[in-house]
């Protein structure tokens, strides 16, 4: 009786799920596999062979692989760190990071805009100190830097959750046992995380192969991504079939990352939810 | 006590359910799809007031962008706010409704003929829509920042403004810039036209610091670059808010372009849409909205009202459009022109 009522719990969720993940998910694939006239076909999906696409789908490629080996190397002390300090000390620490978060992604990355703008806010104060101008707006540096800012936080969050979970004594042990700082990380605190490791890589890998937003804003409409191509076919163009067509291949990509993390995440120790 | 605040609780859902069901009743409402920043919001308070009919106000940023919105039908409005070559298109693929001009007696009143004249070109009858602004597309730079007077588009291709040029990030309006520069027609379907315009596009990447819309006020004003390509309208406002800047009609002719109030087939309540577009007609309506928005206004009798000479009389806001040559306005391409124009442009973006 009690297991029956505890399902109905769970209705809530799969209305959501159904409604807003397998709905869309499913007209994705029906406009992308077929033509105007409705007719079963490849051509959206075959599309992104022309040289333009594929630039722009290896680019997008190559900047958030960069944007998330950044955040990785960023995140995992950072996370090492906080799992170090007592409650009090680190809910402080965890409050200043995940502060800005309360603030709009739009609102962030548009602050950014104005930081390195040619007459913003930083170079205003590198001028002032007699320093060279930094002229990274409009360029894929500024994307990636807008990328590692805004997805840093999910990054940290699964590597904080699998370094917490690590027994003490097995460090202990280890350094009993004559390891030293360096052996230790290497051959105990590493693989142990491995799982947040690969979750944190999915969870900045994936928004920022996809993102549009970021390279607009930041890349001054210059840069195109695989994300911009398929916004365009939608606002601009208005090629709903050819935009699914591309958001199908992109799939392909994330499914192949989710591959990836089931593999070395098999127990879900490194989800963050 | 907690029964109470049950009760309390559920009269208030109640409340909210009934209240968000009345507001749906299409009756005294109006559906209003109207480009960003492009009206005094005072005179829609006005309007609620005097006729007692609610707006419900949305806004879009680019024609392409609700185009599909009103093709699909999810969402019902009752007047929209497009440009000619997309009131084209709309009329093109049946989308709009008859006005009967009966309902909307300030327009022939106060809206000056020749700018009805002009809609021909995109409503051969006069059948479908309402000119509400008009402009042209020119380029606004900073006097402070270049050598000498900008005077023509191929000055968007002078290596010495090397990031410091603003493009129009939207189809049509780049391939204009181009294909003007090269002495063709804006609405060229020629494939070496086009391809030409498109190699010079590519070029000219480089020197461009970044496509904007919108912002490109923004970057004019806070002395971001030093030449961007800008609608007319937002000349007025970035003069006032930096003298320095100056607005030109390139010498090789330019886009002139109108953008008309037209009711949707699909519209929920076309009495109320006609009303909403006779009380923007209104002279005194009409001049508010200039005031506030600075694009320039086909209402005569508003231009009238405009106490400010200088404004009344000026070249940007009201350009005597037969000292330029090549002035053209957009004309709708076909589904197969707009495939082929936005192929080309996105060889540019990807360049």
């Amino acid at each position: 009786m009690l297991k029956n009522k505890k399902k109905w719990f769970a209705a809530p969720f799969l209305i959501w799920s159904v409604g807003f993940i397998l709905i869309p998910l499913g007209m994705v694939f029906y406009y992308g596999l077929r033509d105007k006239s409705g007719a079963f076909t490849l051509e959206n999906v075959l599309a992104i062979g022309t040289p333009e696409r594929l630039k722009a789908l290896w680019l997008s490629l190559l900047l958030s692989f960069i944007a998330t080996i950044i955040c990785l190397l960023l995140g995992y002390p950072l996370a090492s760190i906080l799992s170090k300090m007592s409650r009090n000390q680190h809910s402080m620490i965890v409050m200043i990071f995940i502060l800005p978060m309360w603030m709009n992604f739009l609102l962030r990355t548009l602050a950014w805009q104005t930081l390195l703008e040619k007459t913003g806010v930083i170079n205003n104060i590198l001028t002032f100190l007699h320093l060279p101008a930094l002229n990274i707006i409009n360029t894929p540096y500024a994307i990636i830097l807008g990328m590692v800012y805004n997805f840093l936080p999910f990054m940290v969050l699964p590597l904080y959750n699998s370094l917490t979970k690590i027994d003490p004594s097995v460090i202990n042990a280890a350094r009993d046992l004559g390891a030293n700082g360096v052996q230790t990380f290497c051959k105990i605190t590493l693989p142990l995380t491995v799982p947040g490791i690969i979750s944190g890589i999915t969870m900045v890998f994936v928004p920022a192969l996809t993102t549009f937003v970021i390279s607009s804003l930041l890349g001054g409409s210059k840069i195109l991504l695989i994300g911009n191509i398929i916004e365009q076919q939608f606002t601009q163009a208005s090629n709903w079939q050819l935009g699914s067509g591309l958001s199908i291949v992109l799939m392909i990509f994330i499914i192949i990352n989710m591959i990836i993390t089931s593999i070395f995440d098999k127990d879900g120790e490194g989800a963050v939810l | 006590m907690k029964r109470k605040l049950f009760f309390a609780l559920c009269i208030m859902t109640f409340g909210i359910f009934a209240t968000a069901c009345g507001s749906s009743n299409a009756k005294d409402t109006v559906y209003v799809y109207n480009w960003g920043e492009y009206l005094d919001p005072e005179t829609l308070t006005m309007f609620e007031e005097e006729t007692g009919i609610k707006v419900v106000y949305d806004e879009f940023e680019t024609n392409e962008i609700m185009y599909p919105k009103i093709e699909s039908g999810a969402t019902a409005y009752d007047v929209v706010c497009p440009s000619d070559y997309m009131i084209a298109k709309m009329i093109d693929n049946n989308l709009l409704a008859e006005i009967n001009w009966d309902n909307v007696p300030n327009a022939k009143a106060n809206i000056g003929a020749q700018y009805f004249e002009t809609s021909k070109e995109f409503d051969p009858e006069n059948k479908y829509s309402v000119p509400y602004c008009f402009g042209t597309v020119g380029i606004l730079y900073n006097k402070t920042m270049v050598s000498e007077p900008i005077d023509s588009w191929a000055d968007l291709w002078d290596e010495q403004y090397k990031d410091n040029i603003l493009m129009q990030d939207s189809v049509r309006d780049a391939f204009m810039v181009a294909l003007k520069k090269n002495g063709y027609s804006m609405n060229s379907l020629n494939t070496s036209e086009l391809e030409a315009a498109k190699n010079d596009l590519i070029e000219q990447k480089p020197l461009v610091q970044a496509y904007v819309i919108d912002q490109v006020r923004d970057k004019m004003i806070g002395n971001e670059a030093a030449i961007g390509v800008i609608y007319s309208g937002e000349a007025i406002y970035t003069q006032r808010e930096n003298p320095d800047l100056e607005y030109v009609i390139p010498k090789e002719g330019t886009n002139v372009w109108i953008d008309s109030w037209v009711i949707p087939a699909n519209c929920p309540n076309k009495e109320n849409a006609e009303k909403f577009i006779d009380f923007m007609c209104r002279a005194d309506i009409a001049m508010m909205n200039f005031e506030y928005i600075t694009y320039s206004t086909p209402n005569d009798a508003a231009r009238a009202m405009i106490e400010d000479e200088a404004l009344r009389n000026s070249d940007i806001a009201f350009p005597d459009l037969s000292k330029y040559n090549a002035l053209e306005t957009f004309s709708y391409l076909g589904e197969e022109g707009d495939a082929l124009y936005n192929d080309l442009w996105e060889e540019v973006k990807a360049n």
